[in-house]
């Protein structure tokens, strides 16, 4: 198709062609695209090693998450059993609120293992590519003049060229979600050391700052469905002194028909 | 004709396809001037679809050069209004 052509590809074709201009000698152009190249390979390396560490961080703030949310849960039962219907609803929304992050999580981890895969596939692809050109270059040095390898080099030097412009591409696309992603698991270890998952719920429901926010961030009408749904579980057992329970050695007689 | 899907790989066309490509692209234009996001994802998805079905891959040996590049498939819908302009990535 004459004529037809990319905004990226005329981009990536005046850089090749600048770097070709450049060079008098066309030999020493292909070892000079051919280091280049080797050099955005170890980048590449690089990049693929990033995304690990990164998904790494979040994968341990899914499982901080995931107790957090059963920690929650048994402060709300307790909190309810001992009538202190404000700290459970307290309990409950900080719950909600984790199970939210958690799902965000869930997906930001499956994003970045994609995000790993496609690299690495780039990179082997990538590989392939610059054996390729290795060997070109060498057919191109033993059997074409100068003028004829400045031609060949070209095209060779194109294709190659666009498909390193296209791993760095995917690369700066895959750092940028990750420090995206490093960003919110700032924000997030900045709540929790603020007291939103704190481990006591001593604090006076509804009172600090962190509290307001989650009741604007979690959805009131799930803490009242999980507080109806604790309620019926506690009302239908032993409703009398259910804190006890968790605690309480499973052969001591219990008091429940005495109050 | 050979087209690169950005960040994830080259495919060989049959050039009939090219117009259909064309096609797309100019609606794809329309739809980021008219600011329709979930049309600009409708559209920009068929263009993705259309290139992976009818494309084959292209061999890790052979160096080619893109007749067309399409932006990444993630790409968001501000980013495809630097792209999505004028002409579209297929001058008409």
């Amino acid at each position: 198709m004459p004529g037809m052509s990319g905004r990226m590809s005329t981009v990536i074709k005046s850089k090749i062609n600048k770097m070709l201009d450049k060079a008098e000698d066309p030999s020493e152009t292909l070892e000079y695209s051919y280091t280049k190249q080797m050099e955005l390979l170890q980048n590449v390396k690089k990049g693929v090693a990033d995304v690990v560490t990164a998904k790494k961080r979040l994968q341990l703030q899914q499982q901080k998450l995931e107790q957090q949310v059963v920690k929650l849960d048994t402060q709300a039962r307790q909190a309810l059993a001992s009538n202190r219907e404000d700290l459970a609803r307290t309990a409950l929304e900080r719950k909600q609120f984790a199970q939210n992050e958690l799902q965000t999580l869930d997906q930001q981890v499956v994003e970045l293992e994609a995000q790993q895969q496609g690299l690495i596939e780039k990179e082997q692809k990538l590989r392939s590519k610059l054996e390729q050109f290795r060997t070109k270059k060498e057919v191109i040095k033993a059997q074409y003049s100068a003028a004829e390898a400045q031609v060949k080099i070209g095209e060779a030097a194109t294709g190659v060229g666009e498909e390193m412009a296209d791993v760095g591409m995917a690369m700066q696309r895959a750092q940028d979600k990750t420090e995206n992603m490093r960003a919110r698991a700032s924000a997030m270890d900045e709540l929790e050391a603020a007291g939103a998952f704190d481990d006591n719920l001593t604090l006076t429901a509804g009172q600090d700052d962190i509290d307001r926010q989650l009741h604007e961030l979690t959805s009131g009408s799930q803490v009242d469905d999980d507080l109806a749904k604790l309620k019926a579980e506690l009302g239908s057992g032993s409703a009398a002194s259910p804190a006890l329970e968790q605690g309480k050695p499973a052969g001591q007689p219990t008091q429940d028909g005495q109050q | 004709m050979i087209v690169r899907i950005a960040t994830e790989d080259q495919y060989r066309l049959p050039d009939e396809d090219a117009q259909r490509l064309n096609e797309l692209d100019n609606e794809v234009v329309a739809a980021v001037e008219a600011d329709d996001e979930d049309r600009f994802h409708a559209l920009f998805e068929e263009m993705l679809a259309l290139v992976r079905s009818d494309g084959r891959k292209l061999g890790d040996d052979e160096l080619e050069e893109s007749d067309v590049i399409l932006p990444p498939p993630d790409t968001s819908f501000v980013e495809a209004a630097q792209e999505f302009t004028g002409d579209g990535l297929i001058p008409d």
